[in-house]
């Protein structure tokens, strides 16, 4: 009974019932949309970290993975001691560089990375083959698009260029063996890969032994802060990143936006069940007689404050059933604007849809409904009933 | 056998630093299956009387038992539960609820004392049969005349079986044959054995009741 009268008296004031719903969907969708991204971009950068496996990256000293042009040396005796280690199953060095092809008139610059293809962890073979001879290389498909390239097709491929002279250094003549996508590769960003030793060499004498980065399988998790201990004490001049470190450092870049996100979802929240507070305060003035008579026959002031807590709880499960979709909609659509941002991995989801971010969200507005409606309606329920019926005839 | 007895039963109203004194100290008894009619003029004590009667206020000082029951300093969960299970109401301006139909609106009393769906529903359409509206069950309170409404309101107060029934100005906001079909209900209800008493400035209403009790400045003077 209680149930069908809560529905019933929102629906004796259908439009207001409709806004106030569609009021509340709207802080819903931003807080969905502020808890998405306050736990979104960490998630998404774990999930594209552990993606290929890696536990622990190196990179020179003081800096995160390709955050400079810093490249650390002696690479080939680096690996070796990273390889001695029992604990360690899979060592991958990687130098990253720039690689320039001139097709006509113009010329393409592309990023490249040297890896050895059998253990890389850099990107996927979408077809043909990886980069396997001294001579191939791979591209994604922004790379084959600007150069016009096909597989099989042979480049002209320079490490260095000057623009006011037209010269080129570095020169050497690549196979295109595969077409690949780079797992961190940014949106639009022009890339290829193939051998370790071919990057070097192209290089020239300065780069003869280097690699930006290394990034290391162990044989259990357990083991990862040991070996980042074991390495740090084993290979001088560099900094060992866990994906827990990474994380923490990720985390303080992201504090920003983490505030950001806390202090709009809170501002939400508020603003949801000031809304709800509102409606329900107006209403129940309204109905301040029938809920006296109620009273008066025999109904407990408990049940009024349930029944009127009911149409507050509707009103607030409507608006955060349409805030999902609404949010989910909202934070796909800011997404793709902010995924394209130049020079972060298009796999990045800055708003990563959680269940249980959902639900905690949901659940919030839930108990905003709930707490905006006890106060007048307990207000309403305890007022004298033969005071309140007599100034109601008069009034 | 006494169903309501009233004891030096006073009612004072504090309105700033002034103290009305509404009701001065009336004592009476009201037997089981009488009709009694409270009249005197405006502002004598009736509704205050009524209020009493129905647990909807309390005493300032005196003593109210309906059917044995000490009604006064009873904990507003006790006075609540009471009113549920002893008293039935009729208000003047009907105060149904507008957002449920008839038989609904006769169905609220009897859901909040625990009835079953099937077990209300059945009461409510016998009541609403009783008071002539079997054919309205189903209509809201802005789609009946005040008369009909009246009526609804009257079959709810039936509807948990009270031990009185309890009305104020009941013909109130009622033309004059309006007023005279609630009038031959209220002399049929009692005729089925329903204790009424009812506060009424209409003469033909209060003529129509076995007893009347007349009032003046918060005094019973006759009756």
């Amino acid at each position: 009974m209680r149930f069908s009268l809560a529905w019933s008296s929102l629906r004796r004031h259908g439009t207001r019932t409709l806004l106030a719903t569609l009021g509340v969907a709207v802080a819903a969708a931003m807080l969905l949309d502020m808890v998405m991204m306050s736990t979104g971009l960490r998630e998404s950068f774990r999930e594209l970290l552990t993606s290929r496996g890696f536990q622990l990256r190196i990179a020179p000293k003081g800096t995160l993975p390709f955050d400079t042009d810093a490249t650390i040396e002696n690479t080939s005796a680096i690996v070796a001691t990273l390889r001695a280690n029992p604990n360690i199953t899979t060592v991958s060095a990687v130098l990253g560089g720039t690689i320039h092809i001139p097709i006509g008139n113009r010329v393409v610059t592309s990023a490249a990375l040297g890896i050895d293809p059998k253990v890389q962890g850099d990107y996927e073979l979408i077809s043909g083959r990886d980069p396997l001879g001294p001579n191939d290389i791979a591209g994604n498909d922004d790379f084959l698009k600007a150069t016009g390239a096909k597989m099989g097709d042979t480049l002209d491929v320079a490490s260095g260029y000057d623009p006011q002279l037209r010269t080129y250094a570095g020169s050497r003549k690549l196979v295109v063996t595969g077409r690949v996508r780079f797992i961190y590769g940014a949106a639009n960003q022009l890339a290829t890969a193939m051998q370790l030793a071919t990057l070097q060499e192209m290089g020239g004498s300065d780069r003869k032994d280097d690699a930006s980065l290394f990034m290391i399988k162990a044989r259990n998790d357990s083991e990862v802060e040991g070996l980042r201990t074991w390495i740090w004490r084993n290979v001088p001049g560099v900094s060992v990143i866990s994906t827990e470190s990474a994380l923490v450092e990720v985390d303080q870049r992201l504090s920003y936006f983490r505030q950001l996100a806390l202090i709009l979802g809170s501002v939400s929240l508020f603003v949801g069940f000031l809304l709800v507070t509102t409606l329900m305060t107006v209403s129940v003035n309204e109905r301040i007689s029938e809920i006296t008579v109620m009273r008066a026959l025999g109904v407990s002031r408990a049940h009024v404050v349930q029944q009127i807590v009911l149409e507050g709880v509707f009103i607030t499960i409507g608006g955060a059933i349409a805030g999902l979709g609404l949010g989910l909609v909202t934070a796909r659509y800011l997404n793709s604007i902010l995924s394209s941002f130049p020079g972060l991995p298009v796999a990045i989801d800055f708003f990563l849809f959680q269940p249980r971010a959902a639900w905690m969200s949901l659940g919030l507005l839930s108990l905003s409904g709930i707490a905006a409606g006890v106060y007048p309606s307990y207000r309403a329920a305890s007022l004298p009933i033969a005071t309140t019926l007599r100034q109601e005839a008069i009034a | 056998m006494n169903v309501v007895e009233a004891k030096d039963l006073a009612r004072d109203y504090e309105f700033g630093a002034e103290r009305v004194h509404a009701l001065r100290g009336v004592t009476f008894e009201i037997s089981e299956g009488d009709y009694v009619a409270i009249v005197g003029p405006s502002g004598c004590g009736k509704s205050t009387l009524l209020n009493l009667l129905g647990a909807i206020d309390q005493p300032t000082h005196g003593s109210v038992s309906i059917r044995g029951n000490p009604v006064a300093g009873m904990s507003d969960r006790k006075t609540t539960e009471f009113r549920l299970r002893n008293i039935g109401f009729v208000f003047q301006r009907f105060y149904l609820m507008p957002t449920l139909t008839a038989r609904e609106n006769v169905e609220l009393p009897m859901s909040e004392a625990g009835l079953g769906k099937a077990e209300r529903g059945d009461r409510a359409r016998e009541l609403l049969k009783y008071v002539k509206l079997g054919h309205r069950e189903k209509h809201r309170p802005s789609e009946l005349s005040g008369g009909e409404q009246q009526r609804v309101a009257i079959a709810r107060a039936l509807a948990n079986k009270p031990a009185i029934l309890l009305a104020d100005e009941p013909t109130g906001e009622l033309d004059a044959r309006t007023g005279a079909e609630i009038i031959a209900l209220f002399g049929q209800l009692n005729t089925d054995g329903t204790t009424i008493i009812v506060v009424t400035h209409d003469e033909e209403l209060a003529n129509a009741a076995r007893r009347k009790i007349h009032m003046r400045d918060g005094l019973i003077v006759d009756g």
